[in-house]
């Protein structure tokens, strides 16, 4: 009968020396979440809709380009944010079967109708380009916040797209929130624009803003009160040049004041385009913006030729440094914003961590002082079996990857409380048969047959809670759950399997004729 | 050891008018005091808005940190102590979208009162109206999707009745359990959540053992009646029940007294999910056995 020792006692101690190799030493096997070793994380929403409007201004463009090329005057075209269409109004009626013929180049539109007065057409932007772009702008935006992270240098990022259009982030161990923030949420759209010097920019303050061109402000910060002033700018709104034919960012330190500023390098279409631009308009000023705010408005001294420009503008080196990744790294395809932010700072975590520990010892030691006294000799087998369930709980903690979190601690010490059930299960019934006047080895079958059935029940239905919890949860809740369903397993193995085999262990020792639970 | 007598006789099927009135008076008062507080407390998990914790070096004055939050404009906010007199917890209603740290700016805006040095952020906890919606909805859909796996389970386990017997014993605990979150004026947040999965994974475990020793007597059951029956396996499943209360309770208050602050509420649910679920399940889920078995 107890010939199955042979293989059950191998077979326990395998599982148990694989959960030991597998998480020693804990603190390399065993990771952490965000909220015990610190860290951020955030959610990001990508404002698709506003890669959709760019791209539908971007077509108008085209669009009008290639009309005026045909050699016929176009009124204007104008993009229709809401409908996702452009209108494309003409001078004359006679011109639109040209403007036809030019669209029929742009499979992704579709013709609505004609304008009541005959002078323009409407056209729809296809809804499968329309995701493509959608779906464009979250990849590339993940790509981008990818390389601004690995930058920056965090260890063990963890960035995914989630659900359709949502970005998670996190980043362990960071302490300075604001500039990962800075850094991982700027859209980073570097735009260099002409100033418009024709028109007054106190007019176009009190409201008169003259066609093709915009106030954007630079904002000014002073860095001992924090107080943020801003400076008017009258922008033509035509961008000449815009970052993407970046090639090189980088922070230099100017040799006069040691003052940071960025070094910029472009390519040779970039370069190309600069030296035009600088060339056409020495002595005028030309802005540098970034997501909409003024850097600097340098006047052009002399053609630039070679592709080279800096931004400057009362920057730390922190600051600088930082612009730089972001603008090396790229701008995003859509500006982003934060849905969700939590951040846990180191200090809190080791915190909780101690506290997490202290409970597990004071709630372990009561439990099984109180186990051992009630069921004495029984009682160290259980307790006995509840550290093989801890042990196996951290080996597959390890093994699974899961990372510990406060709940999940808590998991832990929950575990230690319920996985004692499986055992009271089994001794209230062996005492059972005992009274009934069945002889030990007879009680302890009967006991562990008997017992088991309601063990796996009533342990199926916290399983099944726990595994939707795993479902719906997100970080420290799975965490939680993970740990739950785990302990719950392991709670099973040991107390059926490993107490089990403790008992019979003992019985093929020696006959008892009585029984200390 | 014993606690309990082997074999005890208590008449707990003849406690049913006392505990439907202990039953019944506990959940109207819950019911009675979330009502009464216009609804459920939701964290920032649910509600969204954004909770920041700081600990100060020598304990601050409550109002001198008021002040200073008025000079960002935060909007509604409250501000209390967390744990210690150190450690601060402000809650304000609005969340940011803009990319910026909220953390920081509060830090700042307390920089003419305190010493900045002696301010650092512990924690800053953001959820936006969006995700805040998005989480109840899973919130509450995971409840459903938990409640609807069990069902199945049991009624595959055992019979539809205990399935419903059980089901009306963990709602019966989720709504005590509810309602003295509300009087003790504790928020929803998604630990809480967690916290009343497992309650609800624990109750049912507690009933489905006396499910299990009623199932088995009633395979042998002679002359008895239905009620003998169920009151001869909740005695003898009696003490088992209270040893794994014990133990569950010995951690859970281990939890509760040495886990901290933040896990405070989660321990706190479930220390009386463990009570009324053990309760539950010896006088709530085996009457309504009784009460089925006397209609058919």
């Amino acid at each position: 009968m107890y010939r199955d020792l042979k293989w059950k006692i191998p077979l326990i101690l395998a599982v148990v020396f694989g959960a030991v190799w597998l998480a020693y030493p804990l603190k390399e096997k065993i990771s952490l979440g965000l909220d015990l070793q610190g860290g951020m994380h955030l959610l990001l929403e990508v404002k698709v809709e506003k890669a959709v409007e760019a791209s539908l201004e971007r077509l108008a463009d085209d669009i009008k380009r290639g009309i005026t090329d045909e050699d016929v005057e176009v009124d204007r075209i104008k993009a229709i944010y809401e409908d996702r269409q452009v209108n494309v109004r003409m001078v004359d009626k006679l011109d639109l079967p040209s403007v036809k013929k030019v669209l029929e180049g742009y499979p992704v539109f579709s013709f609505v109708s004609e304008d009541e007065d005959g002078l323009g057409m409407v056209y729809q932007l296809s809804s499968d380009q329309i995701q493509q772009i959608e779906q464009n702008a979250v990849s590339q935006g993940l790509e981008t916040i990818r390389n601004r992270v690995d930058q920056f240098g965090v260890s063990e990022p963890t960035i995914q797209v989630q659900g359709e259009k949502r970005i998670l982030v996190q980043l362990p161990g960071v302490k300075d929130t604001e500039r990962a923030i800075n850094l991982i949420g700027k859209t980073a759209r570097l735009e260099f624009k002409l100033l418009d010097e024709e028109n007054s920019l106190q007019q176009a303050l009190s409201g008169n803003v003259p066609e093709g061109s915009e106030i954007l402000y630079q904002r000014i910060e002073n860095k001992e009160t924090g107080e943020v002033t801003k400076e008017p700018f009258l922008l033509k709104k035509r961008t000449v040049l815009t970052g993407e034919t970046l090639t090189g960012a980088e922070i230099r330190f100017d040799t006069d004041f040691n003052e940071p500023y960025v070094a910029l390098n472009f390519n040779s279409v970039g370069a190309m385009i600069f030296q035009q631009v600088t060339r056409e308009n020495i002595k005028k000023r030309l802005a540098i913006v970034l997501d909409s705010n003024v850097y600097s408005a340098p006047v052009i001294q002399d053609e630039i030729p070679g592709g080279r420009a800096q931004i400057t503008g009362r920057f730390t080196s922190a600051e600088a440094r930082d612009l730089a990744i972001i603008l090396r790294a790229g701008a995003l395809p859509a500006p982003v914003v934060i849905l969700e932010n939590r951040t846990v700072g180191p200090s809190l975590g080791k915190d909780s961590i101690d506290k997490g520990i202290t409970s597990i010892i004071y709630g372990g030691l009561l439990v099984i002082v109180f186990i051992a006294i009630y069921y004495k000799l029984s009682g160290v087998i259980a307790v006995t079996a509840l550290f093989l369930n801890i042990v196996l709980l951290a080996g597959a903690l390890a093994y699974f990857g899961a990372a510990l979190t406060l709940p999940g601690i808590a998991g832990i010490i929950l575990t230690v409380g319920m996985a004692i059930d499986a055992n009271v299960l089994v001794f209230e019934r062996i005492r059972e048969e005992v009274r009934i006047g069945k002889t030990v080895r007879a009680a302890i079958d009967a006991g562990f047959s008997k017992a088991f059935r309601t063990i796996v029940d009533a342990n199926i239905t916290t399983f099944i809670a726990a595994v939707v919890l795993f479902q719906f949860g997100t970080g420290p809740i799975k965490g939680f759950a993970i740990t739950l369903c785990i302990g719950i397993a392991a709670s099973m193995f040991t107390a059926v399997f490993v107490s089990r085999a403790i008992f019979d262990g003992t019985m093929s020792q020696r006959k008892l004729d009585k029984l200390s639970i | 050891m014993k606690i309990i007598n082997s074999d005890t006789h208590f008449d707990f099927m003849g406690k049913i008018k006392m505990a439907m009135i202990i039953s019944g008076l506990m959940i109207l008062i819950g019911l009675g005091s979330i009502v009464f507080s216009g609804g459920l407390k939701y964290g920032i998990d649910f509600a969204g808005g954004t909770l920041i914790q700081l600990q100060f070096k020598t304990p601050p004055d409550i109002e001198v940190i008021r002040d200073g939050l008025k000079t960002i404009a935060l909007g509604e906010s409250t501000i209390q102590e967390f744990g210690s007199k150190k450690d601060i917890l402000i809650r304000v209603q609005r969340s940011e979208e803009k990319l910026e740290s909220v953390g920081s700016k509060v830090r700042n805006s307390l920089s003419k009162s305190f010493n900045k040095e002696d301010i650092s952020i512990e924690r800053v906890e953001m959820v936006g109206p969006k995700v805040g919606r998005d989480l109840r909805e899973k919130a509450l859909l995971s409840i459903l999707y938990a409640i609807i796996g069990i069902v199945i389970y049991i009624s595959w386990r055992f019979e539809l009745q205990y399935a419903i017997a059980a089901i009306i014993a963990l709602v019966h605990d989720v709504l005590v359990t509810m309602g003295a979150f509300s009087i003790f004026d504790k928020e929803f947040t998604l630990v809480i959540v967690a916290a009343f999965l497992t309650i609800i994974g624990y109750s049912l475990n507690d009933t489905i053992v006396v499910f299990d020793r009623i199932r088995e007597n009633l395979r042998r059951k002679g002359k008895s009646t239905l009620t003998q029956i169920i009151n001869a396996s909740i005695n003898q499943t009696l003490s088992r029940t209270l040893l794994t209360s014990g133990t569950t309770l010995l951690v859970v208050v281990a939890l509760f007294f040495f886990g901290g602050e933040i896990i405070h509420d989660f321990s706190f649910a479930l220390l009386i999910g463990v009570l009324v679920g053990t309760y539950s399940s010896i006088f709530i889920a085996s009457v309504f056995l009784v009460y089925w078995d006397s209609r058919r």
